[in-house]
């Protein structure tokens, strides 16, 4: 059956959900206390950073305080990688997770039961947002296994007691085959894959109005508001954005509701800043500004004033919904070079580094375009004369090599194009290392 | 004995083999043999020109360029002729890559053009047998 709208007032947790800004402010100041003193006595990484700092835990009276403690960035996770940044004893932690990417840059992250039981409750709640009930069929077509998105959703479909159909991403057939015979109400995944399910649904002349899907929660990469119109046109849903990463936990930091305005974030658990990139200053809701996270309550991996490098703005303005949980929108760019890929996380550098490890030289572009809703990358890379050969299965031999280099270090394979020198664009001296024609915010 | 052929990569793009060529063209240089291959991205124009040294320094401005040995035989023009050449090559396990033809000056006869994995080898076999070969010289 089609059309079961999400009634204004359905929360999964609607004491919290709807707290008052006080309520919710008496939480935030009593978690962070505690979880500051939990970070200084049990991640000496942190310690010494606060140290450093000359901040002590009894600074910290209020999340009004946070701002007092040392910013935490990707680079202090590469440097404290496995275990520097873990606030509890291994045995207390039951998985990890990990993000896409490479060894230089791969994240892991730590969770005790209660670390997943807070991850999957915000997951819980962004599907009862999304309209989700005990009655519901979730088809979740993220990715499983140490990519979050799966497990993530997989766990906030238990919790509000949906029929949980673990697809994992791929195999289109199999998806559709299952969201008619088992007649799934709310799907998730990626929304390009979302995408690419409808329109494969659009050739084989399923309608729109003939599949029993309602809703959508679409994550892990950036979207657009057009996108958006388009999905819930080919699939006949209303499409429901979901934000997280796996340094926070995974998807579920914020999520949207009905009024698709942007993204609650769960302030119970996460506490949000807006910085200034350059000097770290935090700046006034409203103002576009990097967005910095503080787990209030997680054990294994706590971490404080996290730089996503996200940029983004913060809004409190009343929402319909009758959550009261401050609002994010959609991330509008980056404050780093990080390009994210059919949901990977990519940085040039890595493209840099396997050229260099290949015996390349570090004259590359990359080009990242959307076509058919799906993301491209295409890398063109400058050969030198002593590489040359004049056979044509030589050079393309080189290609396929590359290719494959290229696909162990990003997770993703891109398409390479050997080319002569000098043939990568520079502009005043510096090549343009990455040309993103994908119209994204 | 060898003749020098020149490999140019040419980038899967609108007037790109024209671009090399002109560029050949206006230093007066003539092209006595040609032949493409491509691939889906690119392609690679093989030529043999009349000045080879002067044709690569212009080239390598724009594009890769790489000079090879390759073995030309002169070809009669009778039935058989190419299967004679090659069954040489074959005898001795030298190696053919690829091969092309072209003609010259006046003499209808084709010359045929191979690009072996052994040089030396295939043009002391082709010499013993009693094949013309050309010569740089001769370009």
């Amino acid at each position: 059956m089609k059309g079961v709208q999400n009634n204004m007032g359905n929360y999964y947790q609607p004491e919290i959900e709807t707290a008052s800004r006080e309520e919710i402010l008496r939480i935030q100041n009593e978690k962070i206390v505690k979880q500051v003193k939990h970070v200084y006595e049990n991640v000496e990484y942190y310690r010494n950073l606060m140290d450093q700092k000359g901040v002590k835990p009894e600074d910290i009276k209020t999340v009004d305080d946070i701002k007092k403690l040392p910013f935490l960035t990707k680079a202090d996770l590469r440097d404290a990688y496995p275990y520097g940044l873990l606030g509890t004893d291994l045995k207390n932690c039951v998985r990890i997770q990990s993000t896409s990417g490479t060894t230089g840059k791969r994240v892991v992250a730590f969770y005790t039961q209660a670390d997943v039981d807070l991850w999957e409750e915000c997951c819980a709640r962004a599907i009862v947002a999304a309209g989700g009930t005990n009655e519901d069929v979730v088809q979740v077509a993220y990715g499983y296994g140490l990519f979050t998105g799966g497990p993530g959703l997989n766990g906030g479909s238990h919790k509000v007691g949906c029929l949980t159909l673990p697809m994992s991403s791929g195999n289109t057939e199999r998806q559709i085959q299952f969201i008619q015979d088992l007649s799934a109400t709310i799907l998730c995944c990626t929304p390009s894959y979302a995408a690419f399910i409808g329109e494969t649904m659009a050739e084989k002349g399923i309608k729109p109005e003939e599949n029993t899907l309602k809703a959508g929660i679409f994550g892990a990469e950036p979207w657009t508001e057009e996108m958006r119109q388009s999905i819930q046109k080919s699939l006949g849903i209303k499409a429901y954005d979901i934000y997280g990463l796996t340094e926070t936990s995974g998807p579920g930091v914020s999520f949207e509701c009905e009024e698709q305005t942007g993204m609650h974030i769960n302030e119970d658990h996460f506490y949000a800043e807006i910085i200034d990139p350059e000097t770290g200053e935090v700046l006034p809701e409203g103002t576009m500004g990097e967005l910095v996270f503080t787990a209030l309550d997680k054990e294994a991996f706590p971490l404080l004033r996290y730089r996503t490098r996200d940029l983004c703005i913060l809004t409190r303005k009343k929402c319909s919904c009758g959550r009261t949980h401050v609002k994010m929108c959609k991330p509008m760019g980056r404050s780093d070079d990080m390009l994210i890929i059919r949901g990977v996380n990519v940085f040039p550098s890595q493209v840099e580094t396997v050229l260099l490890n290949e015996g390349y030289t570090p004259n590359y572009q990359i080009l990242v375009d959307r076509k058919n809703n799906t993301d491209t990358m295409d890398i063109n890379v400058e050969l030198t004369p002593e590489q040359f050969s004049d056979r044509v299965g030589d050079v393309e031999a080189m290609e396929k090599a590359l290719e494959g280099a290229m696909r162990t270090m990003l997770g993703i394979g891109p398409k390479i194009h050997l080319l002569p020198p000098k043939s990568v664009v520079r502009s005043e001296g510096k090549a343009v290392r990455v040309i993103d024609n994908r119209k994204l915010h | 004995m060898a003749v020098k052929q020149l490999s140019v990569f040419i980038e899967n793009k609108k007037g790109q083999m024209a671009e090399a060529v002109k560029k050949i063209a206006d230093s007066k240089i003539n092209i006595r043999a040609m032949s493409v291959a491509d691939s889906r991205d690119f392609g690679i124009l093989r030529l043999i020109v009349t000045d080879t040294e002067k044709a690569k320094e212009l080239l390598s401005e724009d594009t890769l360029v790489k000079v090879s040995d390759v073995v030309a035989v002169k070809m009669e023009d009778i039935e058989g002729s190419l299967y004679g050449i090659l069954k040489v090559l074959e005898d001795a396990s030298v190696n053919v890559e690829y091969s092309y033809s072209f003609t010259a000056g006046k003499t209808p006869a084709p010359y045929v053009v191979f690009r072996v994995d052994d040089v030396a080898a295939a043009e002391k076999l082709l010499t013993d047998k009693g094949f013309c070969l050309i010569s740089e010289s001769e370009i």
